[in-house]
Order: structure tokens, then sequence, then C-alpha cells
């Protein structure tokens, strides 16, 4: 597993506050049973029409195709626990995000995905959104090890949980191996604790 | 830091490690699966050569794409029908529990825990489902998870978590006749917010709660997350033992004295300290109707929609003109005129039998309005079997509503229940984003199952107070 330290790149604002998993990503996508295609669909209704052509929005714009790091408001990724939505925004190319605020489900599903998601001021994220608008070749340096995000003069304090942070930085992200190792406690542990079959 | 409350009790006796991030390895007393989000979880075991880890811990259900007309295999869309031969493949190469159609079980994965006594007070509960926060009525720790955890708990019944913090929610006094648990959803969200429960587990307490019955503490405990709160939880009292008492699964005979025993032991102290505490007055709360796109956009059925230019928070106000333009709705309009297109009467929020008997009091002798396309789809195959006893699906049809099988049906629109175009629908579900009801223009006003039904004979939004109930 990948130790995440720093994530550099262009950077794409999408603006607006509450910004559900509905939005990120259409419920009918979910039909699918694998997580391969999720690349294609991000934003899908808000970037196309019913008939195919394409609406405004950042991810549509030509400046911003191949950006890095995206740049949300409040409460990004609010609603839906679907994974789906953190997985069309990395398989998109997006690889950590910066928001005023994330949905707590949303945030721990980026972290399962090895994607950072931080959080910074108001004031902050919105020269960070202005300075991609106006400069969109800019790379952005998302730096876990400092909390900071730099990009051209700016330097912004940012903050996340410090276990995810720690997760992150040692690479044990993926926490599959890490909790399977205690299975012996998990044993022990399970034989007294509330089991649906009712039994004591 | 909380201490002495019910989430902090269940969180201790589930902490299994620390772990070397800093996290808690914390123990799933009972994994609830559905289709959607498990199939890549379970191809991730199969990767790693993982199994599961507690089958007797793990129940599957199939919900969010059955189509609720017919139930006919193969399923009319090829996804779905793909999506359903993943779960029953994966359920039995795994020695998952599973309840299908054949187990006559089948339903919404948070109808059907609870009643059959899966889910019981003190347990920890987690599900690839944002609302799997419904099971806090019973005094749990529940919450949604995402995917590569559904795998983790697959795996090693664990989960990788950092604790909340707990803020106490009360609200006392008595609720005015016509106002039901989801107005009092909807009026604890409008208040605290959507994000106002980020980073917090939600203790619903004080008079109204412990008046509540169980299905209404589930409405309740669903919408946490509406409002940011990853879980919700009611502490566990007489009202919960009573409902669990003979369920399927529950303890049974001399074993349920002392499971009583252990229940009301995870109950917060009189004396718990919380990170955060809230009051309302019940007299406060009349029924509510969300008329934007988040579901804290709401007002009294009796108000006006409001200015969002009154709105000082400039992304709050932005949030609220976006929720103007796409519902085609002006500040100022009387919310009471707002005319609908489809009424939807289910879903994990408000399609157990108590909001069935509620819509159906409503309903009868009454005509569904001639514009108006009106649906109600149980919570589960049981609270479908159920309301047939009680004649309540003829009260429907001779009201001129539709009587479907079980699913999540129009909740979430991944099956044939959909609105079409700009449709506007009274819907008695969780959520009004945009696009939610499987049409990017379509427009979803979230209201008690009651107020569904009186606006779907309305032909517009109604108070539900002027309707005489039979």
């Amino acid at each position: 597993m990948s130790k995440v330290v720093h994530v550099k790149g262009r950077a794409v604002p999408v603006i607006g506050d509450d910004i559900d998993t509905d939005r990120i990503i259409p419920a009918r996508y979910l039909k699918e049973i694998t997580f391969s295609r999720m690349g294609e669909y991000p934003f899908y209704d808000e970037r196309f029409n019913a008939d195919g052509s394409k609406k405004d929005h950042a991810f549509n714009k030509t400046e911003f195709q191949g950006a890095s790091i995206l740049l949300g408001n409040v409460n990004f990724g609010c609603g839906s626990s679907r994974e789906h939505a953190p997985q069309s925004l990395v398989r998109w190319g997006i690889r950590a995000l910066v928001a005023e605020s994330f949905a707590e489900i949303f945030a721990g599903n980026c972290v399962m995905l090895g994607t950072p998601a931080v959080v910074a001021s108001k004031a902050d994220v919105a020269a960070l959104q202005q300075l991609a608008r106006q400069a969109p070749e800019t790379e952005f340096l998302v730096d876990l090890e400092n909390l900071e995000v730099r990009a051209g003069t700016l330097t912004v304090k940012v903050n996340m949980p410090a276990s995810r942070r720690n997760a992150l930085i040692e690479g044990s992200w993926d926490s599959t191996s890490l909790l399977v190792a205690n299975s012996g406690l998990v044993a022990k542990a399970a034989a007294h604790l509330p089991h649906p079959s009712g039994r004591l | 830091m909380a201490k002495g409350t019910l989430y902090n009790k269940v969180w201790d006796a589930h902490a299994i490690a620390q772990l070397p991030t800093g996290q808690t390895q914390l123990f799933i007393g009972l994994h609830l699966v559905h289709e959607v989000t498990s199939p890549q979880a379970f191809d991730m075991l199969r990767e790693r050569g993982l199994k599961v880890a507690y089958p007797d811990r793990t129940f599957a259900t199939m919900d969010h794409i059955v189509p609720t007309r017919s139930q006919a295999r193969p399923f009319q869309d090829g996804e779905a029908e793909l999506m359903m031969q993943a779960i029953e493949r994966n359920t039995k190469e795994f020695g998952v529990n599973f309840f299908d159609f054949a187990s006559g079980r089948q339903g919404v994965v948070h109808i059907i825990g609870p009643e059959l006594g899966l889910t019981q007070p003190g347990m920890t509960i987690a599900c690839g489902d944002s609302h799997t926060s419904t099971h806090g009525a019973f005094g749990t720790l529940a919450f949604g998870i995402g995917t590569s955890q559904v795998r983790d708990v697959l795996a090693s019944q664990c989960l990788s978590m950092d604790a909340m913090k707990v803020r106490r929610v009360e609200v006392n006094g008595q609720l005015k006749t016509g106002v039901t648990a989801k107005d009092v959803a909807l009026f604890l969200i409008n208040r605290l917010g959507v994000k106002g429960g980020i980073g917090y587990a939600y203790e619903y307490a004080g008079q109204v709660f412990d008046e509540m019955g169980m299905e209404g503490r589930m409405t309740v405990c669903n919408m946490a997350i509406e409002g940011g709160a990853r879980a919700g939880y009611i502490n566990p009292d007489q009202t919960t033992f009573d409902y669990l008492k003979g369920k399927e699964h529950a303890p049974k005979a001399a074993d349920w004295e002392q499971a009583v025993a252990r229940w009301k032991s995870y109950a917060s102290d009189a004396d718990a300290s919380y990170d955060d505490m809230v009051r309302y007055d019940a007299s406060e709360i009349e029924p509510m109707v969300t008329w934007g796109v988040t579901p804290g956009q709401s007002v009294g059925v009796s108000e006006k929609l409001p200015n969002p230019e009154a709105i000082a928070d400039d992304g709050e106000k932005q949030s609220a003109l976006l929720a103007f333009r796409h519902m085609k709705l002006s500040p100022g309009q009387k919310t009471a005129d707002i005319k609908i297109d489809v009424a939807f009467i289910g879903s994990c929020t408000n399609g157990r039998i108590s909001d069935l008997r509620a819509a159906a009091a409503i309903a009868k002798g009454r005509k569904v309005a001639a514009n108006v396309q009106a649906f109600v789809v149980p919570g589960s195959m049981l609270v479908r079997k159920q309301a047939m006893e009680e004649g309540l699906d003829k009260v429907f049809i001779e009201a001129g509503f539709e009587w479907r099988e079980a699913g999540c049906s129009m909740c979430l629109a991944m099956n044939p229940d959909q609105l079409k175009g700009d449709q506007i629908s009274a819907s008695s579900s969780n959520r009004n984003f945009i696009g939610r009801q499987g049409s990017s223009t379509g427009r979803t006003l979230l209201m008690s199952p009651a107020m569904v039904a009186a606006a779907a004979v309305a032909g517009h939004v109604a108070d539900v107070r002027e309707f005489a109930t039979h």
C-alpha cells in the first residue's frame, strides 16, 4: 500500500454548499456491479443534458481536464454512503480534496481509497478556488506532512482527523489486513457481545 | 468528550484494539448487506482470498433495485437482473444469511432488521447504506459505511473508526395533533442544519421520544444522517422491549429477562455528560414540508416559502437560490398551493405498518385527485402481509392508489419507479436531492405519510389537520 504524503497537480473548483452524492453520481450508475466505469460518470447530470450536449460544469471545461485536486465548499459529499461517489472522482483523476467541510461517510470513504480529504477555512477555500479559476495552470500541492496547501503565492493551513492522516502518511489506509491480524482478539470479544440470534 | 452515554458504553464494549493509526478497531455485532453496495466488496474478498469471518452475524436482502409492480424473474432490466444474480451467488458462496422473495422476509434492509428482531439494544450495526442510522431507535450504535468498509466487516467483522462526539437533542412537551415523527425529524434538520451533525452522534431524548412508538423512533433516527449525524439513537426503554418481545430473532424464554437487564444497562446514565446539548419545545412543531433540494429546506405547512435574500450566510443563500430555480417555486408562495403530480408512500423512513395505517386513515373514503399518480410501497413482505390482513390494501386501492410489492422504490429510483421530466412528488422518503427520484429535473417534496395521502387527495400540498380521519 502506498504512502500518501503529498498530492501535486492542478485544481478544479466545484462551487456550492451541500453537493450531495446523488449529484456526484446519479443512482442509476450504481446498478453496475463493478467500479470500473465510474470514472465516466462524476456529476453526470450536471455535466450533460438529456440529449448528451454539455452543460456548464467545471468537470467539462478544457482548462480543468487532468486536474487532480478538487476544491469544494461546505458539507461536500453529503447524503448516501455510496463509495461510487469518491470512486467516480478518483477514477476521473482526483487524488485529493480540499473543502470547508465534508460529510462524515464520504470523508471516510475517501481515506479508504487512499485519497486525502482535508478541510480549510471558508476564506482560504475561496482564495484557492479563485486562484484555480483565474490561473488554472497553477500547480497545487496538498502537503499532509505540514498540513498545508501551497499554490502560487498562497499557503493555507488545512486539517484532517489525526488518525486518517496517519493512515495515509504511513500507508496503512487499506485497513483490512490490520483488522484481520487481530482475529484472535476479535474471537474472544465476539463470544460475549450481543448477537442477532439473541444468544447470550 | 461525552461520558456515561449509551454511545460511550456501546463503543467501549465493542472496542477491540487501538490500531497503529490511532483509530479504534470496533467490533460490529450485526452486519446488514444489500445488493447495491456489496458486489464489489465480495469481489475484493475473492481477490484477497478472504472469507466472511462471521456469517452468523451477516444478513443480506435485496431492496434498492427490485421492481415493485412485478417481481417475476428475470427482471426486465438486465442490469438489475445481473445485480440480483450477484447477491444470490455471493450469499451462497460465502454462506451469508439471505432474505430473498422465497423467504417471505425480503424488504428494505432497515425495515427487516428491526421487524425480525435482528436489531437489538447495545449492538453495533453497520450496513453499506447511510440510513443504517435507523437502527439507533433501539439503543444501538448504527451507521452507514462504504463498500471498502463493507469488505472490512465481511473479512474481519470490524471497522477502523474514530469515536464521534455526542449531542443530546431534547424535545419536550407534547406534539400537537397531526404532527408525526417525520415532522419532528424534518423540524430538527431544519433547526440544526444539514451539516450541523457532522462529527456527532445524536442522542434523541425528552418527553416526545419517551412517548413515541418504536416505528416513529425509527423514522427520526433514520433521518439523523440527513442532518449530517452519521448515527442517531434513543435509549432503550419498555417501549423498545415490548416491540422486540416475540420477534423471530429476539431472545426467548429464560434468556429474555437476562437480555432486558443487559439492554437496560446500556442506556445513558442520568449524570452522563455530552459534547453538546440542544432543547426544543414540541409545541413549535407543525406538519412539515420541504420546498428545496436539501432536507433542511422546509417549512411548516401553514407557512409561506422563505425569502432567500434574507439568509445571512452566502453559501446557504446560494443553496436556497439554486433550490428555487430547480423547484420552479417562488419565495413567499403559499406552501399549500404547490400542485403535485406523484404521491409516493414508502421507504426505510416511512414504509412501516404504522405509516401505512396513518396514510390509510386519510385515504379512506376519499379519492386520489385526477392529476395525481399515487402509489403505496410497503417496506417489507411482512409489512405488506400485515397491511393486507388489516384491509389497508383495499382502502388504498379504492381511493385510487396503486398497491405495490416491497422495495425501496421511488425513494432513490434505482428501479422502474421514477419521476418523469420535471414532475413533482409528495414523498414520504428521506431525500429531496436534485435527481434523487430518477429524473434530473424531477422535484421532491418530503413530508409525512399522512401528509402525502392528503396531498394525493387534494392534488396539491394540503394540511393533514384539515382532514377528518376514519
